[in-house]
């Protein structure tokens, strides 16, 4: 079976994420990484061709510098990469990006599905995956823990706020994943090494048949209109247990009339 | 005035607090108009109406259960074409994005997610959104289409409104593309009496601090002495101390209460992410250096194996 995987490079979880004053988009001048939930999609789907048979194609939507994650993709072990890159992306919010994607996806011949992580960890809608389902008119099985396929019949474990529910459908199809779905390999040395070899398509908006008004800032569908970082918390009480912690703490939520 | 849809969450006609809220916040912008699918409408209405909801629109066909997502933002899209709302409002849960997700696209509407507050701006909506985990607060339009916005729980109080509650039949043809991913069983993991996490007031949470699944315990009892929610960081999850729903975090459920409690958990990114926005944060945890300080209005430092006992007695003495 033929997979793509949609990946996508964001900041650094671990560091602080700000507003580009100017754009008021992302700023993306820092460290950035591989979005890890994609990690999970990139494991599953090579799991996925490790019993099945068939090729994984990293797909990725964003600057020159997204090479990184692409390139860290393939090192896990994807056979081929195709990135979208154009300047006239830069702003785009979902529906944009969901639209370049699908189109993207239906250049690649023969795929029987595209898993994405269920979140990129900047921008946190989750709604990609549904608007990439709805825009390829495909099932969508989203959040999703466990995936078995069985021939063209797909069946997955999709987890919900108060327990989980049994997915079928079948292929082609979109499939989000959730961090509890395995434990994503490291890139091996020879990984590395052969992932330089890899081909990676590059395709402009031209290439996917769009015209820039409908993406990027010029496509989008919602603004900002302004912007501020939330003040600080001021810095609260910190006291040491001396024996009466607890009874310390019930004293200030008596004074939140908490208790 | 133009309606404005708000999705009604339920289970079988029993209203989650987050659809009041949505109601309430509803009227700030238009006349609030509940959507709701599935059956137990009779046990609904009252309660919507009561909140301000002037029409209830009512989808109720067995297979619009059946399928993941799909058939709701149908029903949604149905509504939208026919009503032109000033709105459509969610909760900001998995679910709920996914549906709008579907909706921009069948609508060629915008989407605002975990937006915290609604205001009008010259017949527009205006959504405050709290992004980077509730760092920055921004407000946003929609420039295109419906606005269609998911919004936070406990993001304002519930006003009680007396509203007409009109019932409206709405007939619903799924599409063939609807009925894609079939649900063939589901399965509900017990939760007891406890309140549902992201709509409690108080919320209890233990990390890997906690030391075991036994040991949760001891953050039960001071959750049940404060009638809170419990909830858990991803390291408890992991190990199977808890069950999965009640992970907080950005991949876990974002929760706003009232009163945050974080016992033995060291405040990483991506906890944080998921409970900032609480309006009083305290934490216990024997690390000085622990993240979470900097969060915390209240902090102990100390065993929380001490801690918490003691301040669960205390609870339960100050409440005769
Ligand atoms: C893609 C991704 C998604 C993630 N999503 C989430 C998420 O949704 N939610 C989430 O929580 N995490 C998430 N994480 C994990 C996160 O990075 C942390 O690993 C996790 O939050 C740590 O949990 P913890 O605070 O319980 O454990 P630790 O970081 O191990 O902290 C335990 C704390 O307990 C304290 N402690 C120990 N014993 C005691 C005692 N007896 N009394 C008092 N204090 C004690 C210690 O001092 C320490 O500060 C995610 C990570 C990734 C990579």
């Amino acid at each position: 079976m033929n997979i793509v995987v949609c990946v996508k490079q964001v900041p650094d979880t671990w560091a602080e994420k700000k507003l580009d004053p100017a754009s008021q988009t992302l700023d993306r001048s820092g460290d950035n990484i591989l979005n890890e939930m994609d990690e999970f999609a990139i494991e599953a789907a090579l799991q996925l061709t490790e019993a099945h048979g068939g090729t994984v194609t990293v797909l990725s939507m964003g600057p020159a510098s997204a090479t990184d994650a692409i390139r860290k993709a393939l090192s896990m072990g994807a056979d081929s990469a195709v990135h979208v890159q154009d300047d006239a992306l830069a702003g785009s919010d979902a529906p944009g990006t969901s639209l370049a994607l699908a189109k993207a996806v239906q250049r690649i011949e023969g795929f029987d599905l595209v898993i994405a992580g269920c979140e990129s960890s900047d921008s946190r809608t989750s709604v990609v995956p549904a608007m990439l389902a709805e825009r390829l008119e495909l099932p969508q099985l989203t959040f999703v823990n466990k995936i078995d396929v069985d021939g063209s019949a797909l069946q997955v474990r999709r987890m919900t706020d108060d327990g989980y529910q049994v997915v079928a459908a079948s292929l082609p199809a979109v499939v989000s994943v959730v961090e509890k779905m395995n434990e994503p390999r490291y890139p091996s040395f020879k990984g590395i090494m052969a992932a330089k070899k890899k081909p990676v398509d590059v395709l402009s908006v031209a290439d996917l048949g769009l015209d820039a008004g409908s993406i990027g800032s010029a496509g989008a569908w919602t603004a900002v209109a302004d912007a501020a970082n939330r003040p600080p918390r001021s810095a609260g009480t910190v006291v040491e247990d001396d024996g009466n912690g607890g009874i310390a703490l019930v004293d200030f939520l008596a004074t939140g009339k908490f208790v | 005035m133009a309606q404005v849809l708000v999705l009604v969450e339920h289970t079988d006609g029993a209203v989650k607090k987050v659809t009041l809220e949505l109601l309430t916040m509803a009227k700030a912008v238009g006349e609030p108009a509940a959507v709701f699918v599935g059956s137990g409408v009779d046990a609904a209405a009252d309660k919507l109406a009561e909140y301000g909801a002037e029409t209830i629109y009512v989808a109720d066909a067995a297979e619009l259960n059946d399928f993941v997502v799909a058939p709701v933002a149908e029903v949604l899209a149905k509504l939208v074409a026919e009503q032109s709302p000033a709105a459509v409002l969610v909760a900001a849960t998995a679910n709920g994005k996914e549906i709008l997700g579907r909706l921009a696209i069948k609508t060629n509407s915008g989407v605002l997610t975990d937006a915290t507050g609604l205001s009008g701006d010259g017949g527009a909506v205006v959504a405050e959104q709290s992004i980077f985990g509730g760092a920055t607060i921004v407000h946003s339009k929609v420039t295109t289409g419906t606005p269609l916005i998911a919004v936070l729980p406990n993001a304002t109080p519930p006003v009680a409104a007396a509203a007409a509650g009109n019932r409206v039949a709405v007939s619903v043809e799924l599409s063939a593309a609807a009925k894609a991913a079939k649900i063939t069983d589901r399965v509900v993991e017990e939760k007891g009496e406890r309140p549902e996490l992201t709509e409690a007031a108080i919320v209890v949470s233990g990390g890997r601090g906690v030391g075991s699944a036994e040991n949760m315990g001891v953050v039960e009892r001071l959750a049940d002495s404060l009638g809170a929610a419990v909830g858990a960081s991803r390291a408890v999850v992991d190990a199977g101390w808890y069950p999965h729903q009640s992970q907080v975090g950005q991949t876990g459920k974002t929760v706003s209460p009232q009163l945050y409690i974080a016992c033995g958990i060291s405040g990483a990114i991506q906890h944080r992410a998921g409970m900032q926005t609480s309006k009083t944060i305290v934490a216990v945890n024997k690390d000085r250096e622990a993240p979470i300080f900097d969060l915390a209005d209240y902090g102990v430092v100390g065993d929380l194996h001490k801690v918490l006992p003691q301040a669960t007695e205390e609870i339960l003495k100050r409440k005769g």
